[in-house]
């Protein structure tokens, strides 16, 4: 019994000694005050300084897969770090290819959070979740589309980078026998509180644009999930070409707002195809932008303009529009949103004119 | 207690018993961070640095605590609390002392807290019945021994960048044939100090 007791303090003493040593240690070294966390275009956070970042990151349930536990052996906790994080350390070399190293890539189990640090995570491993919200407005834009304003519940934070989409769930309705999910482009920008806005069209026969149409109303609840998408505006100094079609102007909107709202220089021209002065919307928005934006111009082009439009802007399909307005597009970067068909258009249009393949960037759905 | 000199445990366990060529302790991360000469350097110098403390403060636990009361039975247990926080220990003095230092050592430092090669040592410290001095030169050996086994497979697999390996045999495969090649060439070395 003796024995016992002796055996078990001499481990609880030694492991009590070592464990305060410990504390002490890292009370004094480790921890220097709060910093701020920025993860893909979020509202920065405020998290202990001098802890790893995946460690920091599981704590806000943000779970980037490790195999090994932090160790650095496995390489799968791969992130982007877009400022902060120190110089790539030689445990992180063998991990990464010449291209991640350029790239920024990181382990997040070596890089310690030190300073304010902007990373950017895969958008998938954010949880993407299912939300509730209440429909809290609905404005027809032209006699087609409509913007509808949704409200998450309070208390519930919805992060999206601009450029983002989400998906829907149409409820059952007229003989339609499951739910069905179709994607939009969030229009507003993430800076918003509480609210998203989708701007949408009306497919004919289309399940859920029929649903939204013609049977939504304001105060009715609607599921959703997301965010998802790789679609936002890439930081690099190159001019942009966004080029979007019918309700195709939504996550521009949440862009531009969005560079508004953090200062972003650049230069940016976007053309907007519609057939005529009816199917135009938001143009007081994009005049807005205009101004809070510099670089940014708007360039709305009518495919057959009616006769009493009065239209003296530009003509054509939005292709031949963008075709006309410029001359090598080498080392520029298009951002495209609208039909499939239009987006298959102006690629061969773009590539043509010289934009590399992997700077066209778009969602098709 | 064994008789033989520090020196000739040092050289001992460089050559003759290399932890990881004759043991095969601390395969781990031998075989997961020898893609780069430069990591492997520093990875194999945090291992000599780790080992040659933990033999010491090991001695002294074993020798001093555990010993005396009768306990020698937790060894394990006990060893294995004094290596994690050690490690966790200098790791954060030199982080907060020397960037230079930290960047070329300390980040290696979490890698081999739970590396087997750091425990065995220890053990066969105590197995062999070797003296305080005796235990130290062994832990510099032994770190000493893995430092050149990683460097050496560093070189190496730099080597195999350009060949041919068949692809199912590519990364870690090969790299365990390789080891297995490497330790049949240390037995060379065995017999030239009894042990």
């Amino acid at each position: 019994m003796g024995d016992v007791l002796t055996a078990v303090g001499v481990l609880v003493g030694l492991g009590a000694i070592l464990a305060l040593i410990l504390v002490m240690a890292e009370r004094k070294l480790v921890h220097s005050g709060p910093v701020r966390l920025t993860i893909n275009d979020a509202d920065p956070v405020e998290v202990p300084g001098g802890e790893p970042l995946l460690s920091v990151l599981r704590e806000r349930k943000i779970f980037v897969p490790s195999a090994c536990g932090g160790r650095g052996s496995c390489g799968l906790c791969k992130v982007t770090v877009r400022s902060g994080g120190g110089p790539v350390l030689p445990t992180e070399i063998p991990h990464l290819s010449p291209e991640e190293i350029e790239e920024r890539v990181r382990l997040a189990c070596q890089v310690k959070v030190r300073g304010d640090t902007a990373i950017e995570i895969p958008a998938h491993l954010l949880e993407v979740e299912e939300y509730e919200v209440r429909v809290e407005a609905i404005e027809e834009l032209t006699y087609d589309i409509r913007r509808l304003r949704l409200a998450f519940g309070p208390g519930v934070a919805f992060r999206f980078r601009a450029g983002q989409y989400v998906q829907i769930e149409t409820p059952i309705y007229d003989g339609l026998g499951e739910p069905v999910y179709r994607a939009y482009s969030i229009s507003s920008p993430p800076q918003g509180t509480g609210a998203i806005e989708l701007i949408i069209r009306k497919v004919p026969r289309g399940i859920c644009t029929t649903y939204v149409h013609e049977l939504l109303l304001v105060g009715d609840r609607l599921t959703l999930n997301g965010p998802y998408g790789e679609f936002y505006l890439r930081d690099t100094p190159a001019e942009a070409v966004f080029i979007g079609g019918g309700s195709g102007l939504a996550p521009f909107e949440s862009m531009l707002a969005d560079m508004a709202e953090r200062g972003i220089r650049k230069k940016v021209t976007l053309f907007f195809g519609a057939v005529a002065r009816r199917d135009l919307y938001d143009l007081e928005r994009f005049a807005a932008h205009e101004k809070a934006v510099p670089g940014f111009r708007f360039v709305p082009a009518l495919s057959d303009p009616a006769p009493d439009d009065g239209w003296d802007g530009e003509t054509g399909l939005i292709t031949e529009v963008v075709g006309r307005s410029y001359g090598d597009m080498a080392g520029m970067e298009a951002y495209l949103c609208g039909s499939p068909g239009m987006i298959d258009a102006c690629v061969r249009v773009l590539t043509a004119k010289g934009v590399a393949e992997d700077s066209i960037f778009y969602d098709k759905f | 207690m064994t008789s033989q000199g520090a020196f000739t445990i040092f050289i001992a366990a460089i050559f003759i018993n290399n932890i990881l060529l004759s043991n095969f302790l601390g395969m781990c991360p031998f075989i997961a961070v020898s893609r780069e000469v430069r990591t492997a350097a520093g990875l194999g110098a945090a291992v000599v640095f780790v080992m040659t403390l933990t033999s010491g403060l090991n001695y002294l636990v074993y020798a001093y605590l555990l010993e005396p009361l009768g306990l020698g039975y937790l060894l394990y247990i006990a060893f294995i609390v004094v290596i994690a926080a050690t490690v966790q220990l200098v790791e954060m003095v030199i982080e907060r002392t020397s960037p230079v230092l930290y960047y070329a050592l300390g980040i290696f430092l979490p890698l081999i807290t739970v590396n087997c090669a750091i425990l065995g040592v220890s053990l066969f410290m105590v197995i062999r019945q070797y003296s305080f001095v005796q235990s130290l030169a062994y832990g510099a050996g032994s770190g000493v021994g893995w430092a050149l086994a990683i460097l050496a497979m560093a070189g190496l697999r730099k080597k195999m960048k350009r060949s041919r390996v068949p692809a199912a045999l590519e990364g870690p495969g090969i790299t365990m044939i390789v080891a297995g090649i490497m330790a049949l060439a240390f037995i060379g070395f065995s017999g030239m100090v009894p042990m």
